[in-house]
């Protein structure tokens, strides 16, 4: 090669790689990046959205949604259901993955178990909803059986009434929540090394002391990273509450997204909306800083 | 060594198994209620003691379902938008994971973090300003619309797991295109692309599971039944026939095929897809 050739190549090298982020890069900055500057911009302004030229409202929407009672409210809720989903999808997915991993089960039944033990995975949160709502009508199987064994005296409406509705949604999110767990702990599982569990045999270490001192540490950082994925997703849902109670009765399942939503597209106050969806990515962003900060120090 | 077959190893594995059965039935009780369901008449379902299996078995549900136009168009809406945004972001991630994969270049760190950070952005922070976008571009309740928000989502999963599978291929494949005088851009599409198969369709299924899943912007950024995708057919369906939950239960199984079918036929990469974000 020549040395202009050469130098030509090594130009050609330099751009390159900017050349084949550059449709990526174009579409997550604008349809990304912009969208949450106009957010954050729509939330400062009267009318936005609706009014070609709003005017500048300051920190008064913002004022509005802290003063809403049903803000604080959905924010509890929001907190009840992510933490409570969180905890269930991880105590279930770890006892289904150490179950699945026991060498007391014959390999092919542990096969077969595996993929139905996932199946609420696969099925989509508005279908996850319609599948409860069957279940949990008052005159459904699930009140029939709870019925039949005495557990309940009567019918109970569980997501109409404001008393059971939050837990009835939580319940449901859980139970079509914990296969991440699940899969990834299986995962974490297959990766730790037989001889630790050799060794501790050799001392005489009974199985729960297995448990706590090699089982558990060795998957802490799966358990940490999906339970931060896990927080971080679970306080966005928004289909499962939307079709199965819809905030309701009388907010009492109300969480931030629906709140957030009813507010712009039911009320069309949408930059009341938006200072809410700011509050929302705040949230996201402070949780998602934690995250890559764990991440990067792995 | 583990002691076998003393009476207290045996009732372990007894109530182990009572274990799993419970977990059996904690897990798929619900999803078989619904399948059974969808083949029950519509005053069976709430019959009294529940039938387990299907009394008297019929097809009525799927018939009243596949004999409607309307909601044929459903299906057809969201084949269309999940196969259109595959293809696109497939393309797309490509491109961005063989430059990530394959150069030095500044920025490169920042850029990574930009695009893990940006899988944990709320839907509904975005939802008001693409309404506000989509409206004054003239493209409200068109595909074009769903199509370039439901982008925005299926790329930064998309560059992150093909850079995973790029990252996995010998370097000396390409260098020799280069010390052969060939450009990257040749490189790509003669060596890279052909072995990278198994990270395209594994890229490819997440990409259709989260376009097919979608709901909040469907509900938002479409109007007109003729524009509604799947997910929001069965919300249509819950509010005009409340009580038809057979039909519900049939559309249900039948959005729910391609997930499961997928699932089937392509498990590993389907857990490959569905974990990515999670391993990074």
């Amino acid at each position: 090669m020549t040395r202009q050739k050469r130098s030509h190549h090594k130009l050609k090298r330099a751009v390159a790689p900017y050349l084949y982020l550059s449709p990526s890069l174009l579409i997550i900055g604008l349809l990304m990046l912009l969208p949450m500057v106009t957010v954050i911009a729509y939330s400062f302004q009267n009318s936005a959205v609706l009014r070609r030229d709003p005017s500048f409202a300051g920190l008064k929407h913002y004022q509005a949604i802290f003063d809403d009672p049903v803000f604080w409210a959905s924010l509890w809720h929001t907190l009840y259901f992510t933490c409570m989903s969180v905890i269930f999808h991880m105590t279930i997915g770890m006892v289904f993955a150490l179950m699945l991993n026991s060498d007391r089960i014959n390999p092919t039944l542990r096969n077969i178990l595996r993929v139905l033990y996932i199946l609420p995975w696969l099925f989509t949160a508005v279908i996850i909803a319609v599948i409860w709502r069957l279940l949990l009508e008052p005159n459904g199987v699930v009140n029939s059986i709870l019925m039949q064994i005495g557990v309940i005296g009567s019918k109970v409406e569980w997501f109409s009434s404001p008393e059971t509705a939050l837990h009835a949604v939580t319940f449901a999110n859980i139970w079509a929540g914990y296969p991440l767990f699940m899969v990834s702990l299986l995962a974490g599982l297959q990766g730790i090394p037989k001889d630790f569990y050799e060794a501790a045999d050799i001392d005489g270490a009974k199985a729960y002391q297995k448990l706590i001192f090699i089982t558990i540490p060795q998957l802490m950082p799966i358990i940490i990273s999906i339970s931060l994925l896990d927080f971080i997703w679970t306080m966005q849902v928004f289909p499962l509450i939307w079709i199965t109670t819809g905030g309701g009765p009388i907010y009492s399942t109300e969480v931030l997204s629906t709140y957030t939503y009813k507010l712009a597209f039911s009320s069309y106050n949408l930059s009341q909306a938006s200072a809410s969806a700011v509050v929302i990515l705040l949230i996201s962003l402070g949780l998602t800083l934690f995250y890559i900060r764990y991440q990067k120090a792995r | 060594m583990r002691k076998r077959h003393t009476p207290k190893d045996r009732l372990i594995t007894v109530a182990l198994h009572l274990a799993l059965a419970a977990g059996l039935f904690f897990a798929a009780f619900p999803i078989y209620w619904m399948l059974s369901s969808s083949f029950k008449s519509n005053t069976e379902i709430f019959a009294l003691p529940p039938t387990i299996l299907p009394k008297a078995f019929t097809l009525e549900a799927y018939a009243a379902i596949l004999g409607d136009p309307v909601k044929l168009r459903f299906f057809f809406n969201s084949y269309f938008v999940a196969g259109a945004v595959t293809v696109l972001t497939v393309l797309i991630a490509l491109l961005a994971a063989y430059g990530f994969s394959r150069f030095n270049f500044r920025g490169k760190g920042s850029l990574n973090t930009l695009i893990i950070s940006t899988q944990t952005i709320p839907p509904i922070t975005l939802l008001i300003p693409f309404f506000g976008l989509v409206v004054s571009y003239g493209i409200f309740d068109t595909y074009v619309a769903l199509i370039l928000t439901y982008l925005v989502f299926t790329l930064p999963y998309a560059i992150l797991l093909m850079t995973g599978y790029l990252n996995t291929l010998p370097r000396d494949l390409d260098e020799a295109v280069a010390v052969d005088g060939g450009s990257s851009w040749t490189a790509l599409w003669r060596v890279i692309v052909p072995i990278s198969l198994p990270g395209v369709v594994a890229t490819s299924v997440y990409t259709f599971l989260l376009c097919w899943n979608e709901f909040l912007f469907a509900l938002t950024l479409t109007k007109s039944t003729s524009m509604r995708t799947v997910p929001i057919g069965i919300q249509l369906l819950m509010g005009q026939h409340a009580f038809e939950w057979n039909q519900m239960m049939a559309m249900s199984v039948l959005g729910s095929l391609p997930l499961l079918l997928i699932y089937l036929v392509a498990q590993r990469y389907f857990l490959a897809g569905m974990t990515a974000g999670s391993v990074k």
